[in-house]
């Protein structure tokens, strides 16, 4: 009469021969909870595409502020830290807080040598630093003098990267190097003669005049307007030191934290005769003023993920209700309601990858573009930046925990609001949702 | 206490109830929709439940289907009592023992034919040579070779509700609850569907239980239990 019977004599022997004896495979399952999250999530196209558009634009927003910030935080310690500074010294005791000659220490091999074998650290750079009156023709100006070692300040100051003009000074030499903007200042040529004038070491007079031998121009601004360098010796003989220096820098492994170096170092020094400090310690401002501008952009990334809360928890809204009644039936026909909801979770989680993804494919180009090329600041702002002693450029930062703890954050939303469904599918009455 | 002690066991019985009261409370009114209904079911009926809008038909289905709890009595499906089952026991018990046929089909609407039959044996963990065998044979067996990889929205509903019928076979179960199955399809797909389950009743002993308002499938039931106001009011067997 229809045209199945005819079939159906052969099916009926296939079902009766069938052994349907249950065979566990959670894995089968879990594959089909992901193949039905899946395909659940373009069932309404234009709703998840509207989602992970909102994903993806504050994906793109956030990670690049947050990458513009950091990158920021970075070239402000990098050229302050990495390339003046250093991640830790070694001062006499007192001196950071009362930085003047007469608390410099005595420079002992030894002490450098044992230094130098602590765990995580891969060099000892002394130096000597003081003020001086610089002088030139009929213009002066109070300028920092620093007391380097260059074969040693390859890490750290890198004369060798720094120098613009003439050449770089040897350990012992009695010429000098002076920084860019300071050449220009007194608008001197090279071998020109500086003159500095001071007060040295227990209030000796510090007199002097000094051949200039190269220019450096430093990305710190601050320093590339008032530096002279000298060698080590050079300097100790203008201050009257004799053989002291007022710090050590240490140079750091790689992939030692500072923390740690610090504390293998303090436990060989003798802490009522010295002090270790690490950067943050002695730059408290900068620490501060990265901590302080950081928070701004915590609050603005903090906004964004409401907006993103808010634009997932709608959609999870209206997929909740619609669906209500096909949860029923699943439930009704024998699904698991934590299945059920694992195919919920799947799908938000989901939507929050794929937003994601597509965020960081198109942001990463923009990220990367401007790390290579920073927007250079100019007019006012330029000035403000010079004046805290900062490179007047705003770059990006490459950091890879950027995206990895926006993404943690955006999934970790994603989990909390698929409570809301599964809470939903947990009280779930198959015969409240639908008639049978 | 076993409260079908004092009933009357039959042999081969796959579906008992004893006394079942469902009371539902709106307002300040309290709504009897089923009130003291023991019947018996045998294996491989083909029964019909009928009565008017509010007589219970679907209260009814729903308590012996488990998807919702009596206020008073007992349900004992293939002897085992199902009435104190907590809800993931419930859930097993309904995945192992009952098929369900929905009157708007209900299948999984991203799923093809295939994949929604096959869909319950995944959740007993077949294998898949097995369930896919088995779903292929039992889409054929409904007349839908051709349509076993399209989508719900590609079917017509006749071609659904048959999907819908192999899905409820397809795990084996003791019997198949259908509320009314027919209620949304035409004379041809009715016509068509009550052939299929009829056939698989007579040849397979598949139990079949649905409610209906439609003479037509009432005329082909073996058995139409008549409900009013929660209660039996006949009991025929043709």
């Amino acid at each position: 009469m229809f045209g199945f019977k005819t079939q159906s004599q052969t099916s009926n022997f296939k079902l009766q021969t069938l052994n349907l004896k249950p065979q566990t495979s959670n894995f089968k399952q879990n594959i089909m909870i992901l193949k039905l999250a899946w395909r659940n999530l373009w069932r309404n196209k234009r709703r998840s595409f509207i989602t992970i558009a909102s994903i993806l634009f504050a994906v793109i927003f956030v990670v690049f502020m947050r990458a513009l910030q950091i990158g920021t935080y970075e070239a402000m310690t990098d050229g302050v830290v990495n390339m003046y500074t250093g991640y830790a010294q070694i001062h006499q005791k007192g001196f950071w807080d009362d930085q003047n000659l007469d608390n410099t220490m005595p420079y002992r091999q030894a002490m450098v040598d044992s230094i130098e074998n602590v765990e995580g650290v891969t060099g000892v750079v002394p130096r000597l630093e003081g003020f001086a009156l610089t002088s030139f023709k009929d213009k002066s100006k109070g300028s920092l003098i620093i007391g380097a070692n260059p074969e040693k300040e390859q890490q750290i100051l890198k004369f060798e990267t720094l120098l613009h003009q003439g050449e770089v000074i040897a350990p012992n030499d009695n010429r000098i190097m002076v920084s860019e903007g300071l050449l220009k200042y007194y608008q001197m040529q090279l071998g020109d003669t500086l003159v500095l004038l001071g007060q040295g070491y227990h209030g000796m007079s510090a007199a002097g005049k000094y051949a200039i031998a190269g220019v450096v121009k430093f990305r710190n601004p601050e320093l590339n307007r008032n530096t002279v360098i000298m060698a080590i010796p050079t300097a100790q003989w203008f201050f009257s030191t004799g053989e002291r220096v007022t710090s050590l820098i240490l140079e750091k492994e790689e992939f030692t934290g500072v923390e740690k170096m610090v504390a293998n170092v303090s436990a060989i020094v003798d802490l009522n005769q010295y002090e270790v400090m690490d950067w943050q310690t002695m730059l408290p401002e900068l620490v501060q003023s990265i901590e302080a501008d950081n928070v701004g952009g915590v609050i603005m990334a903090f906004i964004l993920y409401m907006i993103i809360f808010f634009g997932i928890f709608g959609t999870i809204l209206m997929m909740t209700s619609e669906r209500k009644y096909e949860f029923g039936v699943l439930i009704s026909i024998g699904m698991k309601r934590m299945k059920l909801a694992m195919v919920v979770l799947w799908e938000i989680v989901m939507l929050g990858i794929l937003g994601v993804l597509s965020g960081y494919t198109l942001v990463y180009p923009l990220i990367a573009y401007f790390y290579f090329n920073p927007i250079v600041m100019e007019g006012e702002m330029a000035e403000m930046y010079e004046d805290l002693g900062f490179e007047p450029i705003i770059p990006t930062s490459l950091d890879p925990s950027i995206p990895i703890t926006h993404a943690a954050v955006i999934l970790l939303i994603a989990f909390v609001l698929s409570i809301y469904p599964i809470l939903k599918i947990r009280t779930l009455k198959p015969t409240g949702s639908r008639r049978l | 206490m076993n409260q079908f002690a004092d009933y009357n066991p039959i042999i081969m019985s796959i579906i008992k109830t004893n006394n079942l009261e469902r009371f539902y409370t709106e307002g300040d009114v309290t709504v009897k929709a089923l009130n003291g209904v023991s019947l018996n079911i045998e294996e491989g009926e083909f029964t019909a439940i009928v009565g008017p809008s509010g007589s219970g038909k679907t209260t009814l289905l729903n308590v012996i289907g488990g998807l919702d709890s009596p206020t008073n009595g007992a349900v004992e499906i293939a002897n085992t009592e199902i009435t104190n089952m907590k809800d993931n026991e419930l859930i097993d018990f309904r995945l192992k023992n009952i098929g369900f046929v929905f009157q708007a089909y209900n299948l999984i609407p991203v799923l093809s034919a295939l994949e929604n039959t096959e869909f319950i044996m995944l959740l007993q963990n077949q294998p898949k040579e097995k369930r896919h065998a088995r779903a292929i044979a039992l889409l054929e067996e409904v007349g839908l070779k051709d349509q076993i990889y399209k989508k719900p929205n590609e079917m017509s509903g006749g071609q659904q509700q048959r999907v819908a019928v192999a899905r409820a076979l397809a795990s084996k179960p003791k019997f198949v609850l259908a509320d009314e199955p027919t209620a949304n399809l035409d004379s041809k797909s009715t016509g068509d569907l009550l052939d299929i389950m009829l056939e698989l009743n007579e040849k397979e002993k598949t139990t079949f239980i649905f409610s209906t308002h439609d003479q037509r499938v009432i005329d082909r039931a073996k058995r139409v239990i008549t409900l009013e106001d929660g209660k039996i009011i006949s009991d025929e067997t043709k």
